[in-house]
Formats: C-alpha cells, structure tokens, sequence
C-alpha cells in the first residue's frame, strides 16, 4: 500500500466547511438558544458545530480517512479515554449529597 | 520504507493521544467549574474579547490550509513550494501568539490576572449575576489562562518544529520517497489548531446569549 496523496481540492473543500463552521458558531452563539429549545443549547450547538469541525481536521487534514486501521484505533481510544474522564469525574460530582449524609 | 512511514505516524498519533488526556484535564475543570458557577463563567466569558478570539480561530485554520499544502508539496517534491508554505505557516502562527499577547496584556491592564492581589473585578463597570462572587468569575480566569497558555506553549513549540522543517526543506532533505517530518510534525500543528476549535466557543462565546456585556 502506498502513501496516500489527498488532492489539493479536497484541503480547499476542508478549508471552506471549517470557515462555514466558525462563522455559524459566531451566529449561533448569539441567538438566545436557551430560552427557545431548552437549557443548554446554546451549549450543544456550539459544542456539536466543534466536535463536526475536529472529525474534518482528523479525517482530511491528519489523513486518518486514509490511515491504516491501527492508526483509527489510536485515534479513538484517544477520545474514547477522555469521554471516560468526563462521565466518571462528572458522575461523581453530579451525585454528591444525594445519599444522606454525605456533601460535597 | 511504507512500514517505516506508518510507525512513524502512529508514534506521533500515541503522543497525541497523551496529549488528549493532557488538555483534557484543563477541559475537565473547566467542565465543573462551569457547571457548578454557570453564571459566573458568562460573566468572565463575556469580558474577553470575542473579536479577537474570532479572528485568531480563522488564523489557526488558514495556517492548518497552509501546513497541509505543505505536507502535500512535500508528498509531489516541489521543494520551493513546499518552503514557502511551511514560512506562511509560520507566520500564520506567529501572528496567532501576537494578538494573544494583546489579549494578554488587555487583562493585565483590567486586573483581571488571577494571582492573589492582583485580581480585581470592576463590579461599578460590570456588576455581577446574583449569587456570583468575585472568587468564582477569578476561577474562570484561571481556568482562561491556563488552557490559552498550554495551547500557546504549544504554538510557540510548533512554531520551533517548522523553523527546523524550513532548514531541512531548503536543504533538500525531503523527497516524494522521504518527508515523513513533515507529515508527522503536520499532524502536530493540525492538533493543536483542534484544541483551539474547542477553546474557542468554550471560553470567548459560552454566554454571549445572555446579551450582556460586549
């Protein structure tokens, strides 16, 4: 197997969805979110429109669409082990002070 | 040759991988402190300037364009190509760490260094939310400092990685057969340009809704 050359197109095509990203993150953070659909959206606007740009910057720019499977199991367990950090610091955190007698 | 290359990248996609866990608990922080000061963390948020933050995130993005043309000039062999797109990368970044220096020294004039003593929220300016304390908008700004600075550490070091590739690239060390550092120290520069996809609308914009402020 040999190395893999993405075309020029595909980065300008990368480029321009990332650009379009940041401009609708712009957008969409000032739109009171919250109020229309529920608590938080804004949040998850912004946080999905990001998580979308980074997957474009992994796939096309780092060549991971390209990589070998080895290289997507890095990748992943990368992200796969800092979802793990969130859920459980978050799970602790989130139920302190629900069992009587204990605070947090 | 083609095994060579592949260890090579997922060497560097291992050391990603630490670097992933290494901003991620600054990103977890931020997650609990926010989540516990919600209001707090808008309050700050929306004293920086998102202008900037803005314009800093389309330099970042132009510059990953600009390194991944490099990597692609380097893949086909033109070396003065590839040469003056590692330079506009460079440049790209530098003038990222310029306007953070501004961003920088725009808090050092507000007070807002979160060192003891030298904090000082402008409560007549800007006052805050019920039930917010001066301490909690200061964690916000630890929390600013901390992540923008560890992302800038990393700037200033790719930048070093890209005066190392110019040297070697004018030296015509890469070919078509042989660039692997410029392809590994590209998958570098396009991390840390994800890490400031996500600081970017965590820290400048989470409470810009609220409609206070700038």
């Amino acid at each position: 197997m040999s190395e893999h050359i993405v075309s020029k197109k595909i980065y300008f095509v990368i480029f321009g969805a990332l650009m379009v990203g940041t401009a609708l993150t712009v957008a969409a953070a000032f739109q009171d979110l919250d109020h229309v659909l529920f608590t938080g959206a804004n949040t998850v606007v912004a946080l999905t429109i990001a998580v979308i740009k980074a997957t474009l910057v992994v796939l096309y720019f780092m060549h991971v669409r390209y990589s070998t499977r080895l290289t997507w199991v890095i990748v992943i367990a990368g992200f796969f082990w800092l979802a793990i950090l969130f859920a459980l610091t978050m799970a602790d955190y989130m139920s302190r002070g629900e069992i009587r007698g204990t605070t947090g | 040759m083609e095994q060579q290359r592949e260890a090579g990248s997922i060497g560097m996609w291992v050391f990603l991988a630490q670097e992933i866990m290494f901003f991620g608990g600054l990103f977890m922080a931020y997650l609990l402190y926010r989540f516990k000061y919600p209001m707090a963390f808008a309050a700050g948020s929306n004293h920086l300037d998102w202008h900037l933050g803005a314009f800093n995130t389309v330099v970042l993005i132009v510059s990953s364009l600009t390194m991944a043309l490099a990597v692609y000039y380097a893949q086909v062999g033109v070396r003065k190509l590839q040469i003056v797109f590692l330079v506009l990368t460079m440049i790209l970044g530098t003038v990222f760490l310029g306007v953070k220096a501004v961003e920088y020294h725009e808090k050092y004039v507000d007070h807002l260094i979160p060192v003891a003593g030298m904090f000082d929220w402008d409560e007549k300016a800007s006052p805050l939310p019920p039930n917010t304390t001066e301490q909690q908008v200061q964690m916000f700004y630890w929390i600013y400092f901390a992540m923008t600075g560890l992302h800038a550490l990393h700037m200033i070091i790719g930048i070093g990685i890209l005066a190392w590739l110019v040297y070697h690239a004018w030296r015509g060390r890469y070919s078509p057969e042989y660039h692997a550092p410029v392809e590994i120290s590209g998958l570098y520069w396009h991390f840390v340009d994800i890490v400031w996809i996500f600081l970017f609308p965590l820290l400048y914009l989470l409470g810009r809704h609220f409609g206070e402020g700038h």
